[in-house]
């Protein structure tokens, strides 16, 4: 076990830190090939009720499942408090952020933010601009991806405020840790999470348009082979809501309606995990099948609300990330309570000067890449793939941010060869609505299981754990 | 509902039901190829069966010979065969996939785990089974799904789309093994010993040979099998059950553009409710399965047209 990590199981003496010290107990006391017997069943249980994803670039239709780790990742209750008490800060202020950047642009105008990395930004919905949306919410539901590094303290790596997924898994976690584990909630008390799909929809029934009593919630989906399919079909059945395609919606009169078997019924709200340029083949990516032509129409007159609101990806983009800082000190007047990555921007010509001296230690980033695509690792970069990076850095240094490499923590996992410490990340869920900001404690944890790795997505072999947010 | 979602539902019903009489036609045929007769007569029986889903030609493609295995693994086990028990179960399961979210936990964890448990046989490991025990299991998965349906799902039209679909699958296919099963035996030159069992057989495989003694309590004729599978009400594979079956479906989804159809299955109704079964036969019974079956056609389209592509 390196020392230059953070175990959240054990502190640098190998000692057993005091929220892990029941579990480890249990854990001691539990033969071997009753764990084995019960990781077979927890594997049986999720084929059996289908909680796969879709895998692009395999056969079509190919289904996995995402393994499952046993061992919780436990977050004593103070910490959360804190966790918490960032996220909400961080949230209100992203919110408050879109608001103002497609309204006054008072950010801009003020200089904390430059402005043509606002308006110049791919991102950056012209449409939006002077669109009210219900209670000035556009980030209704943000999955914010926080990391611990090597002392111990907490980052906030990336908001993902566009249609961030993984719920589901959380949920489904707990559920299989309740059912293979009973004995384990009895000896701790841990924050229930299953509760989330109603704190959703009560959140979305808060931002219907105006003068709508009972509003009718839909999700929105691109459909069977988009590789989060099954958290579509189980968020919409735990919301008891219509989960629908692009194909079930039309507009008429600036309204959106969708066809059923006793004819057209209104539609207000629409929960869409369908990105910005899908959404309306009229205005955005005009070949796309999965949209609904007229869409902005109807939300620019304000006949339905969406969720999230369209543009918000400018505030979640990695050339703004560095700002989020400035941000809650603009709107909120409040220092921020989570730290941000230190980032060098590369447009700035003193940033360069240092990413080109220390590639070897850093993680280069394109601005625009997502999902680990576009990225140099230095300190696991030969030095060609560091020598060929350089040259396109220098070729167009805006498109690159450059990050310190973060020792991610690491807590002990189930693997072939037994437990070994894997690192992980944690995505707690964010809700905002008329109300204001909500969550369940915890989150979902992601774990790369290929030891050293730090890549946590599904995609490439990440697995899940069940996350306890104790309760004091 | 969504009218996509209601059709994903219809058909998975269809499907789930279609996969089950085949297993039933199948076993029928199966079992009476065991009664002493030429090879050529059996022969001519699978080929039937072919025919009687206009699969000749596609069967041709790929198979050399009308036999008893080829026929068998062409409608079992080949995934190349839109009208397998095979690809029956799969569509069945994808419509189920589409909407899973509309079922119960129950019922989509009983369609995938038949689907798993399908894909994980070769057809040489159902065979070295026996397949009589194939054809049993996929009743019993059919059983067990309409069980967890039943027992699971509100009673709201998301079930009332699954029943209609199931009834009207059901009333096409009892007419389709009825009418095929009933030119075989008339065709046949025997008498005695070897009608006996070839008509228990069909009775069988419709779940209605205990039925057919309790009701006739009599030797088994012609006549009061047709009358029996046909007419009685109270028999849930005759074709007056599912009509009976669909006009009450049609009631409880009928919406402005559905009275047509409404109309037409009241007719296909009223000549069942009100029908002779020496009429029926002085008329022709393929003639009058054919238009049985021509009607549940017309039906189908209708509910397609009103309910599931809705404008």
């Amino acid at each position: 076990m390196s020392a230059a990590f953070y175990n959240e199981m054990y502190d640098s003496d190998a000692g057993l830190r005091p929220h892990y010290r029941a579990f480890a107990e249990w854990l001691d006391g539990m033969p071997a090939e009753r764990l084995e017997r019960k990781r077979a069943e927890a594997d049986t249980a999720f084929h059996r009720v289908g909680i796969t994803f879709a895998v692009y670039g395999e056969e079509a239709g190919t289904e996995r499942l995402i393994p499952f780790d046993i061992i919780p990742r436990i977050i004593p209750a103070a910490e959360w408090a804190q966790l918490e008490a960032g996220l909400r800060q961080r949230v209100q202020a992203l919110n408050a952020f879109l608001h103002d950047i497609y309204h006054e642009q008072a950010i801009l105008k003020a200089g904390c933010v430059p402005a043509e990395q606002v308006l110049n930004n791919a991102q950056f919905r012209r449409e939006m601009i002077g669109v009210d949306v219900p209670s000035g919410i556009y980030a209704h539901i943000a999955g914010v991806d926080i990391v611990r590094a090597g002392a111990g303290e907490s980052y906030v790596l990336e908001d993902n405020l566009r249609v961030p997924s993984g719920v589901s898994y959380m949920i489904e976690d707990r559920k299989m840790m309740m059912r293979l584990f009973p004995e384990l909630f009895s000896r701790h008390l841990i924050a229930p999470v299953q509760h989330y799909p109603d704190l959703l929809l009560d959140n979305l029934r808060t931002v219907a348009p105006k003068g709508v009593a009972n509003p009718t919630v839909v999700l929105l989906t691109p459909g069977a082979y988009n590789s989060a399919y099954f958290e579509h079909t189980f968020l919409a059945q735990q919301m008891g809501i219509e989960l629908v395609e692009g194909r079930d919606l039309f507009v008429r009169d600036e309204t959106v309606f969708m066809r059923t078997t006793q004819g057209p019924q209104r539609v207000d709200v629409i929960y869409r995990r369908l990105d910005d340029d899908f959404l309306d083949p009229l205005v955005f990516n005009k070949d796309s099948m999965l949209g609904v032509p007229g869409l902005l129409s109807a939300y620019r007159a304000g006949h339905v609300t969406l969720a999230n609101a369209i543009g918000t990806g400018v505030a979640d983009d990695k050339s703004v990330y560095p700002y989020v800082p400035e941000m809650i000190r603009f709107y909120l007047g409040e220092e921020p309570k989570l730290n941000n990555v230190p980032t060098w921007m590369l447009r700035k010509p003193e940033d360069l000067r240092y990413v080109l001296a220390h590639l070897p230690e850093l993680v280069v980033k394109e601005v625009h890449g997502a999902g680990g695509y576009g990225m140099l690792v230095g300190p696991a970069a030969s030095r060609a793939e560091i020598e060929e990076f350089r040259a396109r850095i220098i070729a167009a240094p805006e498109k690159y941010i450059a990050q310190p490499t973060l020792a991610l923590s690491n807590c002990p996992t189930f693997v072939e060869s037994g437990i070994a410490p894997r690192h992980l990340d944690l995505r707690p869920f964010v809700l905002s609505g008329k109300r204001g900001v909500g969550m369940v404690p915890g989150g979902l944890t992601r774990v790369a299981l290929r030891a050293g790795s730090l890549v946590v997505n599904s995609s490439q072999g990440g697995g899940t754990k069940d996350t306890w947010v104790l309760e004091n | 509902m969504l009218s996509r979602t209601a059709d994903h539902l219809y058909w998975l019903a269809r499907y789930t039901e279609r996969a089950e009489n085949l297993a039933r036609l199948l076993d029928v045929s199966y079992q009476m190829s065991l009664v002493p007769q030429s090879i050529a007569a059996q022969n001519e029986n699978w080929r039937a069966i072919l025919a009687l889903n206009s699969l000749e030609s596609a069967f041709a493609e790929t198979y050399s010979g009308v036999n008893v295995d080829n026929v068998l693994r062409f409608m079992v086990a080949d995934a190349t065969n839109p009208s397998s028990i095979y690809s029956c179960l799969r569509a069945a399961r994808e419509n189920a996939h589409a909407v899973r979210g509309t079922l119960t936990a129950e019922m989509w964890e009983s369609i995938n785990a038949t689907w798993i448990e399908l894909r994980q046989q070769t057809f040489e490991q159902i065979l070295a089974r026996g397949i009589s025990e194939f054809f049993d299991w996929v009743k019993l998965r059919s059983a067990v799904t309409r069980g967890v349906t039943f027992g699971t799902m509100l009673k709201d039209d998301a079930l009332h789309f699954i029943r209609l679909g199931g009834l009207l699958e059901r009333g096409d296919n009892t007419a389709r093994i009825l009418d095929m099963q009933y030119h075989i035996l008339r065709q046949s030159d025997d008498e005695g010993a070897s009608d006996f069992y070839r008509w228990g057989a069909l009775l069988r495989s419709l779940s209605a040979f205990q039925v057919y003694r309790k009701v006739y309590r009599d030797a088994i004729t012609p006549a009061r099998v047709a009358e029996l599978l046909i007419l009685r009400m109270d028999l849930p594979r005759s074709l007056h059950a599912c009509a009976d079956g669909i006009v009450r479906m049609l009631q409880l989804i009928a919406n402005d553009a559905s009275a047509e159809t409404q109309r037409q299955a009241g007719v296909l109704h009223a000549r069942l409710h009100f029908a002779r079964i020496d009429d029926v036969l002085a008329g022709g019974l393929h003639e009058y399965l054919t238009d049985f079956m021509d009607r549940i056609y017309e039906l189908g389209d209708g509910i397609s047209r009103d309910f599931l592509i809705a404008a």
